[in-house]
């Protein structure tokens, strides 16, 4: 279950001194796993064993607090009143309007689940990000996508849709047909991608940095004065990993933010 | 594209990968847009303190979009190296 490149790392027992073996980068083999076990063709790696228990984790933790809601709220009731009021005040409230009411669930577990999934890279055991595998944060995008593409259709049927995904009023008439193409492009195939290409690259780059510090820290370490420099890739590692708990928040809140408003802008009336 | 990066390694002396060079070119973009982004917000905080919600969430709206330029700079050697 262990990532195999830093294991080997471990087990050659590379430093600076005295062996003088070159740095162990890390590189794209800390994403990859050895598969826990195999059925057919079909691997279940690591990432999946995570992304299934943050799935768990956030049906069961909203299971549990809403089960027997009460008038008067218990301590998980509490809590889970707060995290759906959050997003249910800052987020749903204020970008789509009243109308975003009904999509509080949806964007509440979309941004638990990849808060979560995002928080599974500095859980000790866990330590890998999950959405740092590009399929998670597709699978994601694409179903903000759908709903993104139902709505507006759903909202101003087929031609008016299309009308409101690629054409703006009032612009001079040689420009429409640029205009209509630049809008096209931004809408329907610029947004899924860049909406998974953040949270992905933004918990890559994360991870990486993390890695890179913890393998430099234990090819640093030597009998001498220049373990102070082990000392300090050290201590920027721990300083990454908050860091990281920061850019986990703020990423996941961006994802629920951008999804937000792509729905209130599939469901604004046509100007 | 190696190819340009060996001419351009041997005409300059440089030797490593052009490619850390590449990413540096493609962040300063970015950066700039980030800065430009957290101290306007910071300066409209600071004039209009009530208006503090609403801000902040455009503020990172307007981060998130320019964050992308500089990720898409990191995604780009790993789409044209296969």
């Amino acid at each position: 279950m262990s990532n195999p490149s830093t294991t080997a790392i471990i087990a050659s027992g590379c430093h600076i001194t005295p062996s003088g073996c070159g740095f162990p980068a890390p590189g794209l083999n800390s994403f990859n796993f050895k598969p826990i076990f195999s059925i057919g063709s079909f691997d279940f790696t690591k990432p999946m064993l995570l992304a299934l228990i943050c799935m768990l984790l956030v049906v069961g933790f909203f299971w549990a607090a809403f089960r027997k809601p009460k008038l008067v709220p218990g301590k998980l009731q509490l809590v889970g009143e707060i995290g759906y009021n959050f997003i249910a005040r800052n987020i749903a409230r204020e970008v789509i309007g009243k109308k975003g009411d009904k999509f509080v669930p949806f964007l509440t577990s979309i941004f638990f689940f990849v808060w979560l999934m995002n928080i599974m890279s500095i859980i000790p055991l866990a330590q890998f990000p999950v959405a740092s595998r590009f399929a998670y944060p597709v699978a994601l995008a694409l179903l903000v996508w759908i709903t993104y593409m139902y709505l507006t259709f759903k909202t101003h049927g087929f031609a008016g849709g299309w009308k409101h995904l690629t054409y703006m009023e009032g612009l001079p008439k040689p420009l429409v047909p640029l205009i209509v193409f630049l809008e096209f492009l931004q809408n329907v195939i610029t947004r899924p991608f860049t909406l998974a290409v953040r949270l992905w690259a933004n918990m890559f780059a994360g991870h990486m940095l993390i890695v890179m510090f913890s393998v430099a820290t234990w090819y640093l370490l030597t009998p001498s004065i220049m373990a102070a420099f082990s000392g300090a890739s050290f201590v920027l590692a721990i300083g990454m990993t908050a860091f990281e708990v920061l850019i986990q928040f703020l990423q996941a809140y961006i994802f629920t933010l951008l999804a937000s408003l792509y729905i209130s802008g599939a469901l604004e009336e046509s100007h | 594209m190696s190819a340009a990066f060996e001419i351009a390694a041997a005409a300059t002396g440089v030797k490593g990968n052009l490619g850390a060079v590449a990413y540096g070119l493609a962040a300063i973009g970015p950066g700039v847009g980030i800065g430009l982004v957290f101290g306007h917000s910071i300066e409209a905080m600071a004039r209009q303190p009530e208006a503090m919600p609403i801000i902040r969430q455009n503020m990172f709206l307007g981060f998130a979009l320019c964050e992308v330029l500089a990720l898409l700079g990191l995604v780009v050697p790993f789409i044209f190296s296969a």
